[in-house]
């Protein structure tokens, strides 16, 4: 049983929705960054998803690609991610988000065992399908790491099936068709997205893509597993610094609890 | 060799598909009707009418007598610069856009670097009724001005990227989150052989008619095979397209010009199969130029429609099976071989293309006279007049 295993046990006993929280590595600098994760979870967050920066994020809206573009040119490096998951991992779950380049250069192989010995519990790859990531899966599982594959509302019962049956830890649903970005109302297709995905899997379901704010947070808690919020977070923390990144989890986190 | 791709689009270990799942379905769906459409009659005969009737196809092979006398060699020149909209771009394009009336779909949307692309998918758009968005880097629209206009002029909405390095690469990103969000009525027309399967395939297919057309009017002209088909390499389309028919026959080496821009030592350049390493981007693995991290190089190069770090899956793989052998020329080079042939053939051809004859004056050299050369003519250069002005000091 990993970490993520163990955090779902207790939400779901606990009749609530985990929070997922997102930061990219070296935004506005790296241990910045790191404080801002720590901050996050002080203040409700379960879960860090723990962002490698990249210079072509094809899932990114404006906000996360000006982030990973800053923290690029201040020389973050993809070593300084395994420093991240270090320091986070010893106060919550920490998986990394990564495009698969950057994990494919260092290989599979090492990747997985850096991330496994930094204390990570698994890595969520977008630009990743299951066909594609033979050696991922081999790399992950030989370490007990959670691969953690999307689900789009456009993808079939087919595929959902096929990310049911290599998905570990939670599957991760895209609430809508589009790139990462706060968003005024949460897609009404996530909801159905989220059922169709549990007749594939017992594995817990997130939401992620256009939550932003406690309100939303309960009405997605409502229906899924874990309520998955990015691009909040990096406007939070370029607007606030940490103490408006706590705020948020805080109001997050009352979200996830309140259910709407 | 010329059985490949597999199923899931593979050349070995390249190609596939590195893309969000959210585009699966399309690239399903789009996979499918391309399959069907190849095995319809009323498609075939469609294309071939606006291949014929519209965009003035088969192009001349014309013979480059003083070019040739000029470089050691007889050379022929595909010439796809006579094509409607200037350059191969359109064989493409076509063919996608039958493919997105038959989805029924209703906006196309397109990358491009030198423009040539983005011309021909707003022509296309155009032709056949539909709403057309065309992203290009704002640093090219500067060094391209006149293709922005042409494509505005047929009704396109061209949006500048200020992401990133401002050039093909960050055009191509900002199109794919375009298409994730609106893919059910969008069709994407990527411009090059690149991008995730089926579209590496699809557009070879749409543009091997160069090659087809090009070793059928050789061997009416001179009774046998060039010893080298020769062309620019970015995404690299119009090379696969002339490479293609070529590749089963033995004796014809097959040449890709990559963008060398100040000197392959100089790390500004844009040659991944000259200097690069397998990786992934824009959902396909192939020769990729990047750092230790695996982050994508910046890159250089006088012309726009090269100026790509990534480069088509199946150049990667005829370059490790040795069946054809890429090299980099730089911009002066280029630059050198553009006024050769402007002023013996009286033909201004596109810098992209340049590098081709630069390529070719190259190879004369190092392999002897007497050899026949094919030289794909991409695009002409009405639109590097600015450029080319200033690089010799007319401005």
């Amino acid at each position: 049983m990993t970490r993520i295993d163990e955090l779902f046990t207790t939400t779901r006993a606990a009749g609530r929705a985990a929070l997922v929280g997102y930061l990219p590595v070296g935004f506005p600098d790296v241990p910045t960054s790191i404080a801002a994760m720590i901050a996050m979870i002080d203040g409700g967050v379960d879960l860090v998803e723990v962002g490698v920066p990249y210079t072509d994020p094809g899932i990114d809206g404006p906000v996360i690609q000006v982030a990973v573009d800053l923290a690029l040119r201040a020389g973050t490096r993809v070593a300084h991610v395994f420093e991240a998951v270090e320091q986070v991992s010893a106060h919550a779950p920490a998986v990394v988000m990564g495009y698969w380049n950057p994990i494919e250069k260092l290989t599979p192989k090492v990747f997985a065992q850096r991330l496994k010995d930094a204390g990570g519990s698994g890595a969520i790859t977008p630009d990743l399908i299951p066909e594609e990531a033979g050696p991922w899966l081999d790399a992950a599982l030989q370490h007990d790491l959670d691969p953690i594959f999307l689900v789009a509302p456009s993808s079939t019962d087919a595929r959902l099936d096929v990310v049911g049956r290599t998905n570990r830890g939670f599957v991760y649903a895209a609430s809508t068709m589009g790139v990462t970005g706060t968003r005024d109302t949460v897609s009404n297709r996530a909801e159905e997205l989220v059922a169709r995905m549990r007749q594939h899997t017992t594995l817990p379901v997130g939401v992620g893509l256009g939550v932003s704010n406690g309100a939303q947070a309960a009405e997605v808690a409502g229906y899924a597993d874990a309520v998955i919020v990015g691009s909040a977070f990096v406007r939070a923390l370029q607007d606030g610094g940490a103490d408006a990144v706590r705020r948020l989890a805080e109001d997050l986190s009352e979200g996830v609890r309140r259910k709407a | 060799m010329t059985a490949l791709p597999d199923a899931a689009g593979h050349w070995g270990p390249y190609g596939g598909r590195f893309v969000p799942e959210a585009l699966i379905a399309a690239l399903d769906q789009l996979a499918e009707e391309h399959e069907r459409a190849l095995h319809d009659e009323a498609f075939l005969a469609e294309l071939d009418d606006l291949q014929r009737n519209y965009a003035g196809r088969p192009t001349p092979l014309t013979e480059a007598k003083r070019f040739g006398a000029a470089i050691g060699a007889r050379v022929f020149l595909k010439r796809e610069d006579l094509a409607h909209t200037g350059s191969h771009k359109i064989n493409n394009v076509l063919g996608q856009a039958l493919l997105t009336k038959r989805m029924g779909k209703t906006r196309v949307i397109a990358e491009t670097g030198a423009g040539q692309h983005g011309v021909a998918t707003a022509t296309a758009a155009a032709l056949f009724g539909f709403e057309c968005t065309v992203y290009m880097g704002e640093e090219d629209t500067r060094r391209q001005a006149l293709n922005v206009a042409r494509m505005q002029l047929l009704g396109a909405e061209v949006i500048p990227v200020t992401t990133g390095t401002q050039t093909l690469k960050d055009a191509t990103n900002e199109a794919f989150r375009d298409w994730v969000a609106n893919v059910e009525t969008t069709h994407y027309a990527i411009g090059s052989v690149v991008g995730p399967h089926p579209f590496p395939m699809l557009v070879r297919d749409f543009q091997r008619i160069i090659g087809v057309e090009a070793r059928g009017q050789i061997l009416e002209r001179i009774g046998r095979l060039p010893d080298a088909a020769i062309a620019c390499v970015g995404g690299g389309s119009n090379a696969m397209g002339l490479f293609h028919r070529f590749i089963t026959d033995a004796e014809v080496q097959l040449i890709g010009c990559e963008a060398g821009g100040d000197g392959i030592e100089t790390g500004r350049h844009a040659a991944p199969l000259t200097i690069g390493s397998p990786g992934v981007l824009h959902g396909a693995r192939s020769y990729l130029m990047q750092d230790d991290d695996g982050q994508t190089l910046d890159t250089h190069s006088i012309s726009a429609g090269l100026d790509y770090p990534g480069v088509g899956p199946e150049h990667a793989w005829l370059r490790d099976e040795h069946r054809a052998v890429y090299r980099g020329v730089t911009d002066t080079d280029a630059m050198a071989a553009l006024e050769l042939l402007a002023r013996t053939e009286g033909i201004l051809c596109a810098i992209e293309s340049a590098h081709a004859f630069a390529g070719a004056q190259q190879w004369a050299a190092e392999n002897g006279p007497d050899k026949v050369i094919v030289i794909s003519c991409s695009g002409r250069g009405d639109k590097d007049v600015d450029t080319a002005a200033r690089w010799f000091s007319l401005l």
